[in-house]
């Protein structure tokens, strides 16, 4: 199957290119990109007006499978992440079972081949269970496929499991997410500590609660040599570490998510509890810290932390609500709504972020429109708002902070491994099949 | 002024007329408190739920004895022996209770912002009877009434409130009411117990108490919850007793005629002394009986809300 597209805008940081091309695609691999190219055996799809990126690639993603197929599965997620203009997500591994020994990633990838509509990666645990006790067999998970190790949804407590957690890593040459919270400090808190808490009457989880973990963490792994990847950023402390460490030389990257650069704690102020996250929503002050920090890189990468959970999980009182909310089909035009248009990114700057940053961190040959590259893209019509509503969302569940929101930026064409897989408003009949 | 709100949630979102508007609407009630015959067919035929979901005594009977008044049905519904021990959620209750065609839910809740989401999905009346830590309008309510009446009016009244602030929700409300209303508030308590950023409520803050007292009009005197504490933060009670209860010895050498005020139930010795609990300056059993006129004002005026929402959408 061919596909040429006609007169985009292409966004390539790793070609250095921002202007109009055609691209044309075969055998699942970008072909060529230049401008005035003709194929007529190839399907044309005109994108004038339109801006070509390559697709995104989401670090955080929470697909539940296996263990909570009721609210998301890797079908269900991966058509959500399609529609969102992703290509690749990296599954996390607080499922259940967790994701922490051979035989599981083997039946985790079984479901991926047989179900996933985008490409699927995993991130496999730390530790047995993810109870912070015993370490995973990290070579052989890595040897079975597992991109990455976290405990991610919790933190391990121990300093000296941790410390040997990144030396093994290192041995291994295997990255590191760290989940930063030191739960002796966050308590039974619901939403950031402060004068939100108060007013709420609410249990407060204090910025210390994260960034002394991050401190911790990165002293680690510096320490040990090994790579370490700082999850869902949120305040403005953890921003100044990471800064530090990067100018030290540590090998760290880090991510933030769409809600933190965008809400700030005043949004829990009416207990929408698709307002609860963990960490949870902080200042005005730290939301701008991290939209700066992603526009000049102390931040490297926008993740979702996509973490679908029912109605039944979350219309209930705040305090007893799940943690976490959807956002997989939502980041792009929250990128273009709050970083782009208020200028912290350019679209390059932007690419970057969520696509490129991303696919090197986990090894990927992604997040670039090369001659020769597996044809991810997405194709984006600025001019075009939608509305966040529960209809619009393919996810299993619907929560979303969003919901009810003008946003800026459609999703007009998902292409996945060389294949048309979504079309504004209907998905194409055939299906890529994900790799990972 | 016409009342067009179905619920009250807490004092927070009201406005400085809103609520004079439930005072001066309560001392009409009062005045029906003191007749041979106390009841009014203000809220006849009308249906109003007591759904508690935290045990108490003193709020419930107050609620139904204003709802009686009204010559409203009063239903009282304890969690221990509902459905909500069949592991029902509460919106499910709620909703189960509008089909019922109740007129009015007055809850008390565990959890902060029960009430808020509660009114979100039933059309009928919700009035927050305590919120987790959040919000207790009522008392809040019936705490200015106490203190309009005895000192004339609320505008630059110096109020101090003394204790857990932290974990009481009768402090947000009291403090959201009287700074809208011009008070001049003072929270007093051990640091651990002072909630971050209270000051932007519009208070000052002191750890001492002879501060607190020294021009205070009056004092209204939290409950220890020393059941509260579970991380051992918490100072020890005789130690509490000693820095911050309200003693004989505090409340002479504070402005003459100080009103101790208190929303029960009393821990005598812990956060007050007998003798003053029981003293001349004490105000607190008025503040028990004030409470039946605010939340016969609250009922009536919830009522009405909801009628004339139904009239604007109409």
């Amino acid at each position: 199957m061919k596909i040429l597209i006609k007169h985009p805008r292409v966004i390539d940081p790793v070609q250095a290119l921002d202007g109009v091309r055609d691209i044309l695609i075969e055998h699942g691999k970008i072909k060529k990109v230049a401008e005035g190219l003709q194929d007529e055996a190839a399907r044309v799809i005109d994108a004038s007006g339109c801006i070509a990126l390559p697709g995104l690639v989401d670090m955080h993603v929470h697909l539940r499978e296996p263990g909570r197929e009721d609210k998301e599965t890797i079908a269900s997620g991966t058509r959500a992440a399609l529609f969102g203009g992703v290509t690749s997500v990296l599954a996390m591994p607080n499922t259940a079972p967790a994701i922490d020994s051979v035989a599981h990633i083997r039946l985790l990838k079984e479901r991926i081949r047989k179900t996933a509509a985008a490409n699927v990666y995993i991130c496999a645990a730390i530790t047995k269970g993810r109870q912070g006790k015993e370490l995973t067999p990290f070579a052989q998970l890595k040897a079975e496929g597992a991109l990455a190790i976290s405990d991610d949804g919790s933190s391990v407590d121990s300093t000296a499991l941790m410390f040997e957690a990144f030396k093994s890593a290192k041995e291994h040459d295997l990255l590191v997410i760290c989940h930063c919270q030191d739960s002796a400090l966050s308590g039974s808190g619901v939403v950031n500590l402060g004068f939100t808490s108060t007013r709420t009457g609410l249990r407060g989880i204090s910025s210390e609660s994260e960034f002394r973990r991050v401190e911790r963490d990165l002293g680690l792994a510096a320490e040990a040599g090994a790579r370490v990847h700082i999850a869902h950023v949120s305040c403005r402390e953890s921003v100044a570490l990471i800064a530090a460490a990067k100018k030290k030389g540590v090998r760290v990257t880090a991510e933030t998510a769409p809600h933190y650069f965008t809400l700030t704690e005043e949004s829990v102020l009416g207990y929408d509890t698709n307002m609860k996250m963990n960490p949870p929503l902080r200042s005005a002050e730290d939301r701008q810290a991290l939209r700066q920090a992603l526009g000049d890189g102390t931040i490297d990468i926008i993740a979702s932390d996509h973490a679908p959970h029912t109605e039944n999980e979350k219309e209930i009182e705040f305090e007893r609500a799940e943690f976490g909310v959807i956002g997989l089909q939502t980041e792009l035009s929250l990128a273009i709504n709050e970083l782009l248009e208020p200028g912290f990114l350019d679209w390059t700057g932007l690419v970057q972020r969520i696509s490129l940053a991303p696919a090197r961190v986990l090894g990927l040959h992604k997040g670039t429109l090369g001659i020769g590259v597996d044809a991810d893209i997405v194709i984006v019509d600025p001019r075009k708002d939608w509305v966040v509503t529960k209809e619009s969302l393919v996810s299993k569940s619907k929560n979303s902070s969003f919901l009810g929101k003008r946003l800026p930026g459609t999703v007009a064409y998902t292409i996945c491994n060389g294949v048309l897989a979504y079309e504004n408003q209907r998905e194409a009949p055939q299906h890529p099949k994900g790799g990972g | 002024m016409l009342w067009k709100r179905k619920d009250l949630l807490g004092l927070e979102e009201l406005t400085p007329e809103e609520i004079g508007f439930i005072l001066s609407t309560a001392e009409s009630f009062k005045e029906v408190t003191t007749r041979e015959i106390k009841k009014v067919p203000a809220l006849r035929g009308k249906t109003v739920v007591n759904l508690f979901y935290e045990p108490s005594t003193r709020t419930r009977i107050s609620f139904e004895i204003a709802a009686k008044r009204l010559s409203a049905d009063v239903i009282n519904i304890a969690t221990e022996t509902s459905s909500v021990q069949k592991g029902e959620t509460l919106i499910d209750t709620g909703t189960n209770i509008e089909a019922l065609k109740a007129d009015i839910i007055v809850m008390r809740h565990n959890c902060s912002g029960a009430a808020a989401i509660l009114a979100r999905h039933v059309g009928i009346s919700v009035v927050n009877a305590g919120d987790g830590w959040h919000e207790h309008p009522t008392q809040a309510l019936l705490d200015m009434f106490t203190l309009k009446e005895k000192l004339g009016r609320i505008k630059d009244m110096k109020v101090s409130i003394v204790g857990d602030i932290a974990h009481s929700r009768v402090a947000r409300s009291n403090i959201w009411g009287l700074t809208k209303l011009g008070a001049r508030v003072t929270v007093c308590a051990p640091p651990m117990l002072i909630p971050p950023g209270i000051e932007r409520m519009g208070v000052s803050v002191t750890h001492r108490i002879e501060e607190a007292l020294r021009e205070a009009d009056a004092v209204n005197v939290l409950r220890m919850q020393f059941e509260r504490d579970t991380q051992g933060a918490f100072p020890l009670q005789l130690e509490y007793f000693q820095d911050f209860g309200i003693t004989q010895e505090r409340i002479q050498k504070a402005k003459k005629g100080i009103l101790v005020m208190h929303p029960g139930p009393l821990n005598r010795g812990i956060e007050i002394e007998s003798s003053v609990a029981d003293g001349e300056n004490s105000v607190i059993l008025e503040q028990v009986t004030n409470g039946i006129a605010v939340r016969m004002a609250v009922l009536f005026l919830v009522s009405q809300g909801r009628e004339q929402k139904n009239e604007d959408l109409n």
